[in-house]
């Protein structure tokens, strides 16, 4: 007992950062996986991620044909990835929860008094979010892709045409797939750097869906030409899906790598704040 | 315990009889919730403030054109554009050949022929598209318009009415642009001649058609209002752009080469006083479309007429077909999506927040009929909602119909009712989005998926028809079912059949008439306000 009681102050908070930089996550990592682990919403959320992605890209596949004998000019693996822009919706929920759900219940003071640098919190929550989404992006995006190589060859859409072969051992999906995974990820740690600006969850994701929705529209209304290359550059959605794209990349406003790079500095602009006013406001 | 068995205090029992007044008290609470928390009345105001900067200014138009030569922009450039008997914008182009008619009279005529051609690549300079095919080349263009004519003046805009017969919709008869009533269907050929014929009688036009000359048949009779006593009658020929659009994934491609249509018409027999001794051919309002100067015209051997013109005699519709740099009031109003995600954030959050809080509990605690307290958050939300929108709409109105003027584009006039149903339409929809928000609230309560299950339900169809994830029919079929349909109350040009216009709802057009779209809305609020209604009061608050 004794023994035990003269080890314990080693561990308070803090004289724990002179331990050096590998046991920062560990317990940090540990506490944020159990609270995920332990409620059923975000697998809920992962689940509803994968489902409505696969739903809604067959359904856009399902939809599209190419009557033959006409030219058809789409690009059949962007329209398979369709799915992406509501599952992107599920995503942002759950990264928003991750942060504001701890503020709704207050939890978040218990949080950061175990753990005083918040910064290190949000990184917490940022990986096991951005694993989470990996997972739930890759069988997303298997999905959608197969759904679309089983469903648009039938509707006219076949290699004799000159259409892709849709398998991700072709090698023209692999860009799109592996990136609309990426870009889902990105697109949560955007909404997981809005949610600890916002705190409140019904505001961030207002604002968040504000950002990935709001600009494909508006894009279509604005007659200025510079003002709509300036959109589809730079807006997280319109730049980011970039990725998708496997026609006309000539002609894109901005190249695929650099349209999912701009989402990715978003990303990295929004952590950042996030980190900073977690650390300069009060819980 | 003695002082248990004093006299209960009668306040509860007060409370309880006070009926209509006790509704008028939870609707002052609500309110008193609503007006008192800053980020609801901030919610409010950024949406809009997003209305008006996405409606007004950040769709931005520089017209330009070419005026003697000199190259100008703005308001230079607006063009004259004729406005019909009903008080709307028309195009008024086609080709002539008349006399005068002095007080009743008749003409009939036997059409043997319609065929349309396309004209060179000189296309219109609005829209940009590449043309359909070689000059000459012969087309089937549904709307090319040949026939007979009764016409107030040759002034463009003039009330008329005429028979005719059209490239793939058969016999028509309409009047005054915006009236269409079919007659005789099929293709007019040698083989397959149509007879025609109008009868003018004091203000009243009628139309017949036949297919031997022996057997008429009664297409519809018209009142042309304060028709002058002396008029023009003749035969006439127009053409309309020939537009394509090829859907597909992520957009369109438009395709436009205007067109010039000949008729052959033979038999031409008038009745009636006719003073003037022989037809002229006279090309109403010019070619709409710049273009060969040569392209209308006529030849007459004896009886027999064939009449060659450009252009179109039909309402103007808004849109990549028309010749005109138009726009319509309703195109300011275009922001009204981003708004709607900041009034759904504010009508959400206030009814989640009472969860949230546990407020909840004592809000029912105060007012036990728990359907009093949701009809006073749904009321205080869509009135709130109505009366801020209807600033954003007024700004945007006003804001955006100057600004479009200023830029040269021909703002397309409205009847004054349908001004007032856009602006107080908007408003009221905009309202009943914030109360079939709160209804989802009520049903969800948790705050971050019932926000998003709001914008993702009102947003959502409109984002995928717009930017053509699925293909139009698909978009046109969510536009209908969602609540987004209630988005067609903003429609403020109607869209007319015989007129080949694209109507997308990026142009202003949406797949339901306007009130329809209304009620599909208001279904949607009314179901989400019954199952609210029925898990607040059977579930544990």
């Amino acid at each position: 007992m004794s023994h035990a009681a003269a080890t314990r102050p080693a561990r308070l908070p803090g004289t724990r950062g002179r331990e050096g930089g590998l046991s920062f996550g560990l317990d940090v990592l540990r506490a944020e996986w159990t609270k995920l682990r332990t409620v059923s919403g975000p697998a809920w959320l992962l689940i509803a991620t994968v489902a409505l992605t696969i739903a809604v890209s067959a359904a856009a596949a399902a939809a599209t044909s190419c009557p033959a004998r006409t030219v058809c000019p789409v690009d059949t693996i962007k329209l398979s990835l369709t799915g992406i822009q509501l599952g992107q919706a599920v995503v942002a929920i759950l990264a928003v929860l991750m942060i504001s759900n701890e503020y709704s219940t207050g939890l978040i003071k218990l949080t950061f008094a175990a753990e005083p640098r918040r910064w290190a919190v949000l990184a917490a929550k940022a990986l096991l979010l951005t694993a989470g989404v990996l997972v739930a992006g890759v069988l997303a995006v298997g999905g959608s892709v197969l759904a679309g190589h089983l469903i648009l060859a039938s509707h006219g859409f076949t290699t004799a045409r000159g259409f892709p072969d849709l398998s991700l051992t072709s090698g023209v999906a692999v860009r799109p797939a592996v990136g609309s995974v990426l870009y889902l990820a990105l697109i949560a740690l955007l909404s997981l750097g809005v949610a600890a600006i916002i705190r409140d969850s019904g505001a961030a994701i207002g604002i968040v869906l504000g950002l990935l929705y709001l600009s494909p529209i508006v894009v279509n209304f604005v007659s200025s030409t510079t003002w709509q290359h300036r959109i589809d550059r730079y807006t997280p959605t319109s730049a980011g899906l970039a990725i998708q794209a496997t026609k006309g990349l000539k002609h894109l406003p901005i190249s695929p790598w650099g349209g999912l790079g701009v989402l990715a500095l978003w990303a990295a602009a929004a952590l950042l704040a996030g980190a900073v006013t977690l650390s300069l406001r009060d819980a | 315990m003695t002082a248990t068995q004093a006299p209960a205090p009668p306040t509860p029992a007060v409370a309880e009889p006070a009926g209509n007044d006790g509704f008028g008290r939870i609707l002052r609470a609500e309110w008193t919730k609503f007006h008192t928390v800053r980020g609801w009345l901030i919610g409010l105001l950024v949406g809009a403030v997003l209305m008006v900067f996405l409606g007004v200014f950040l769709a931005n138009a520089q017209i330009g054109c070419q005026n003697n030569g000199v190259q100008e922009t703005g308001p230079a450039c607006l063009p004259k554009v004729p406005i019909g008997p009903g008080g709307e914008a028309v195009q008024d182009n086609y080709y002539f050949v008349r006399r005068s008619l002095t007080g009743d009279g008749s003409i009939t005529a036997r059409l043997t022929g319609l065929a349309t051609r396309l004209q060179g690549n000189s296309g219109p300079a609005h829209p940009v598209g590449g043309p359909l095919g070689p000059a000459g080349q012969r087309v089937t263009l549904p709307w090319s318009k040949g026939g007979i004519m009764i016409t107030a003046s040759t002034k463009q805009g003039a009330a008329y009415a005429a028979m005719l017969a059209t490239g793939s919709n058969g016999v028509r008869m309409q009047y005054n642009y915006t009236g269409d009533i079919a007659g005789l269907p099929g293709q007019v050929s040698a083989a397959a001649p149509r007879w025609l014929r109008l009868v003018r009688s004091g203000d009243t036009v009628t139309g017949y058609d036949s297919i031997n000359g022996r057997v008429w048949i009664t297409v519809g009779t018209v009142t042309l209002s304060q028709l002058p006593r002396t008029i023009q009658i003749g035969l006439f020929a127009t053409s309309p752009t020939f537009v394509r659009v090829s859907n597909f994934f992520g957009g369109a491609n438009i395709n436009a080469s205007p067109t010039t249509t000949t008729a052959v018409i033979n038999d031409v027999r008038l009745t009636g006083s006719t003073p003037l001794a022989s037809w002229t051919g006279i090309d109403v309002g010019g070619s709409s479309q710049p273009g060969p100067p040569d392209i209308g015209g006529y030849h007459q051997a004896g009886g027999a007429f064939t009449v060659t013109g450009a252009g179109d005699i039909a309402p103007l519709e808004p849109g990549p077909g028309s010749n005109v740099p138009t726009a319509t009031i309703s195109q300011n109003l275009l922001g009204a999506f981003a708004a709607l995600i900041a009034f759904v954030v504010v009508a959400c959050t206030f009814m989640t927040s009472e969860y949230r809080r546990g407020l909840i509990r004592t809000t029912l605690a105060a007012a036990p009929r728990r359907g009093q307290v949701l009809a006073a958050k749904a009321i205080v939300t869509g009135l709130a909602t109505f009366a801020v929108g209807l600033v954003a709409v007024l700004f945007c109105l006003t804001l955006g119909v100057a600004k479009d003027r200023r830029e040269g584009l021909f703002v397309l006039p409205v009847s004054p009712l349908a001004e007032v149903r856009v602006i107080v339409g908007t408003a009221a929809m905009l309202g009943l989005m914030a109360v079939l928000a709160v209804c989802i609230a009520a049903i969800l309560r948790r705050s971050a998926i019932t926000i998003t299950f709001g914008i993702v339900a009102i947003v959502l169809p409109f984002l995928f028809s717009v930017i053509g994830v699925f293909p139009a029919s698909v978009g046109d079929w969510l536009l209908r079912l969602a609540p987004a349909a209630g988005f067609a109350i903003q429609q403020s040009i109607p869209h007319y059949a015989q007129v080949a216009s694209i109507s997308a709802p990026g142009g202003g057009y949406y797949p339901l008439s306007p009130w329809a779209g209304f009620a599909v809305l208001l279904v949607w609020v009314a179901a989400a306000y019954v199952l609210a209604l029925v898990l607040l009061r059977r579930r544990d608050a």
